[in-house]
């Protein structure tokens, strides 16, 4: 099993036509996962992908023609939200927004709205979630992961990458990873994703990438210790040397009035017990110093 | 973007909130004709204000009264040009003394964590709300606006309640609600009033009278949102940008200049924080954080090299680019492109994986530059080449 995409993912890509949206469905396509429709609004009637992806005007459409259960989004900022509402309203249960520079404002409602349709939203300003092996929706290079029981959950792109990557090279293979995204107003948290990790039985080890800013990070840790205990957990904190007070890249990634520091969440992190890594290359060892056994 | 104090009253003053009378006086000279303006108006005194980008101005002596325009004018001449935390005094606000009866807080902020729009209301107002919330946090009132509705009147009216303004119930609730408007109408990620204050004032009869007003403003827009403003990037004031800020804010790269030696150059904001701190984990101090963002063509990736450049203090260079929409090979051409044009020789550290990278090694290799496998080892050559530029110079 993983969790969020699998086998049973049944992709609809809004943005397909665009650049962006076009370059990486295909790179879902190749990864195996499977592309069912795409929707540019105005180019119903189309087909993507070398005519083997079917393109709607909504995603109503696109749903009831290809029951298409998850999404992923590459709409430009200033019509992302209303693409997200649309893909909940339209019956998709899980949504990717990988759009970056969405005002926070704007995802508010947005945020509220899918809440209300029962759907779950990834992001936005997020690389995605691949589940190696079975399925990749979003933008992290399939190249970097390994079949296996590691779950890995981070608020970057490629800084998640690059913790992938070390495990991959240390023999540590993954059941899923998600990024979750940089922005201050996102749909699943860290603590939403070690939820779904916890109930996954096929995660049996957890990787969590944090960076400064918000108290994300310290609320998903103290779950954790309570409910996780058992499971092998590591960590990485990005943004020990940032300077207080400015954005550094994401815009959630701020220390503001002393509060969102790395060390509040290393302290966090270490109490629910999990061994924090001063490099994304210590995460194998770490995990292994935990217990886990691959 | 964080706005002048002056600039956060002006939005609220165009959403309807009350805000006493002011002029920005950029001498001493317009300092006085303001105070004039003011005192023939019937103030007793004039208050004279830095305008600053940072707290704490009136305990750095950045606030003052004034009751006389000579004593406006060599008030205001103390203030300008003084050095509040590393930034220059280069204007002051005038406006006439408040007499005040109480002081409140209220201000309105994004709340990541419910992911909606957070009220906080206090009646301890004039002092930070990061003291109040570590003294006493039960002296906070917390309200969460509707997502779609915003901010509702009998939620307004049980903060004006709770923070005991119910003197002025009307004024609060609309204060509150105002708090939320301007937020929207700005798409500001924070609007705060400290000290929001009850003053007494003087009716055109004579006969005193109380009001609540806005007597400080602090307003921080939202970066993402600031093309459909255009109008606000005006506000963005230019003594408060350093040059190089300026320039990589133009050219599409996110940079932050700090106060090390080793110049970093990253794909990925979370990437650029982590290499950040694997240079100072091998015994370096990074010279600032530099974003190239995702799919970077050579061109920016010469332009933010420059940037790197343009600071004295940097001696050595590592670049990190974990290539996934970003292309190694194209990062490669850009450097040996820039290494070409550049005018003082640094040493350079390249790490280059992901798409791209074996063309990119064999690029580098041509060029004779210096490489790194993985991202501990990156750093570590690159504190030893700044080490080396230390022990030769």
């Amino acid at each position: 099993m993983s969790i969020l995409v699998g086998r049973d993912t049944r992709l609809l890509v809004q943005g397909i036509t665009g650049r962006e949206g076009e370059f990486h469905a295909r790179a879902c396509q190749a990864y195996g996962t499977d592309v069912v429709a795409g929707v540019t609004p105005g180019k119903g009637g189309q087909r993507a992908l070398d005519g083997t992806v079917p393109v709607f005007d909504t995603v109503a459409e696109a749903v009831a023609q290809t029951g298409a259960n998850t999404s992923l989004i590459f709409v430009p900022a200033a019509g992302a939200p209303d693409a997200v509402m649309e893909a909940a309203a339209g019956g998709i249960g899980t949504i990717f927004c990988i759009t970056e520079g969405i005002p926070a404002l704007d995802m508010i409602p947005a945020v509220d709205q899918v809440g209300r349709h029962g759907a779950r939203l990834i992001g936005p300003n997020c690389p995605g979630a691949t589940s190696p092996g079975r399925a990749k929706v979003g933008i992290i290079p399939g190249s970097v992961h390994r079949e296996g029981r590691v779950g890995v959950v981070s608020r970057s792109g490629t800084l998640t990458y690059e913790a992938v990557q070390a495990m991959t090279d240390a023999g540590l293979g993954q059941s899923t990873c998600i990024g979750i995204g940089g922005d201050p107003i996102i749909g699943t948290t860290f603590l939403d994703a070690l939820q779904l990790f916890a109930e996954d039985p096929e995660t049996e080890a957890i990787v969590l990438i944090g960076e400064i800013g918000g108290s994300a990070e310290e609320t998903a840790a103290a779950w954790a210790g309570e409910h996780l205990r058992d499971v092998p957990k590591a960590a990485f904190i990005a943004g020990r040397t940032a300077p207080e007070g400015k954005r550094m890249g994401h815009a959630g990634a701020i220390i503001s009035g002393g509060a969102g520091t790395a060390a509040s969440k290393v302290e966090a992190l270490e109490a629910a017990g999990f061994r924090v890594a001063d490099s994304p290359t210590q995460l194998p060892a770490l995990l292994r110093d935990a217990g886990y056994r691959d | 973007m964080k706005l002048q104090e002056a600039d956060a009253k002006s939005l609220l003053v165009a959403q309807g909130l009350p805000v006493p009378d002011w002029s920005v006086a950029h001498t001493a000279d317009e300092a006085r004709e303001a105070a004039r303006r003011f005192l023939d108006a019937g103030a007793g005194k004039v208050v004279i204000k830095a305008q600053v980008l940072v707290g704490g101005r009136g305990k750095a002596g950045g606030v003052k009264l004034a009751s006389s325009v000579g004593e406006a004018a060599d008030v205001a001449q103390s203030i300008l040009g003084m050095d509040i935390k590393g930034m220059t005094v280069r204007k002051v606000l005038v406006g006439p003394a408040a007499e005040i009866v109480k002081e409140f807080y209220l201000a309105a902020l994004v709340d990541r964590a419910e992911r909606g729009i957070l009220l906080m209301g206090s009646a301890e107002g004039g002092v930070e709300i990061e003291q109040i919330a570590a003294a006493n946090p039960d002296a906070i009132i917390r309200r969460h606006a509707d997502p779609t509705l915003g901010l509702l009147d009998f939620q307004a009216r049980e903060l004006a309640f709770a923070m005991g303004i119910e003197k002025h119930l009307k004024a609060a609730v609309a204060i509150a609600k105002g708090l939320v408007a301007t937020m929207r109408a700005y798409d500001a990620d924070l609007v705060e009033i400290n000290p929001l204050a009850i003053v007494l004032e003087r009716a055109p009869g004579g006969e005193p009278i109380e009001r609540l007003v806005c007597l400080d403003a602090k307003v921080t827009l939202d970066d993402s949102a600031l093309a459909r403003h255009p109008g606000l990037e005006d506000l963005r004031d230019p003594d408060e940008e350093a040059p190089e800020d300026r320039e990589a804010r133009e050219a599409g790269l996110t940079f932050i200049k700090l106060d090390g030696t080793i110049g970093c150059m990253v794909n990925g904001a979370g990437l650029a924080m982590a290499t950040m701190d694997l240079v100072k984990r091998a015994g370096g101090e990074p010279a600032n954080f530099l974003d190239i963002g995702g799919g970077a063509r050579s061109d920016k990736v010469a332009h933010a090299m420059q940037l790197i450049l343009s600071d004295p203090k940097v001696d050595a260079i590592l670049v990190n680019i974990f290539g996934g929409i970003t292309r190694g090979d194209e990062v490669a051409h850009g450097l040996i492109e820039a290494r070409a044009q550049q005018a003082r020789d640094v040493p350079m550290v390249v790490r280059i994986v992901g798409t791209n990278a074996a063309e990119a090694a064999a690029l580098l290799e041509q060029a004779h530059v210096q490489t790194a496998a993985t991202l501990d080892e990156a750093a570590e050559k690159a504190v030893a080449a700044s080490h080396g530029a230390v022990a030769r110079s």
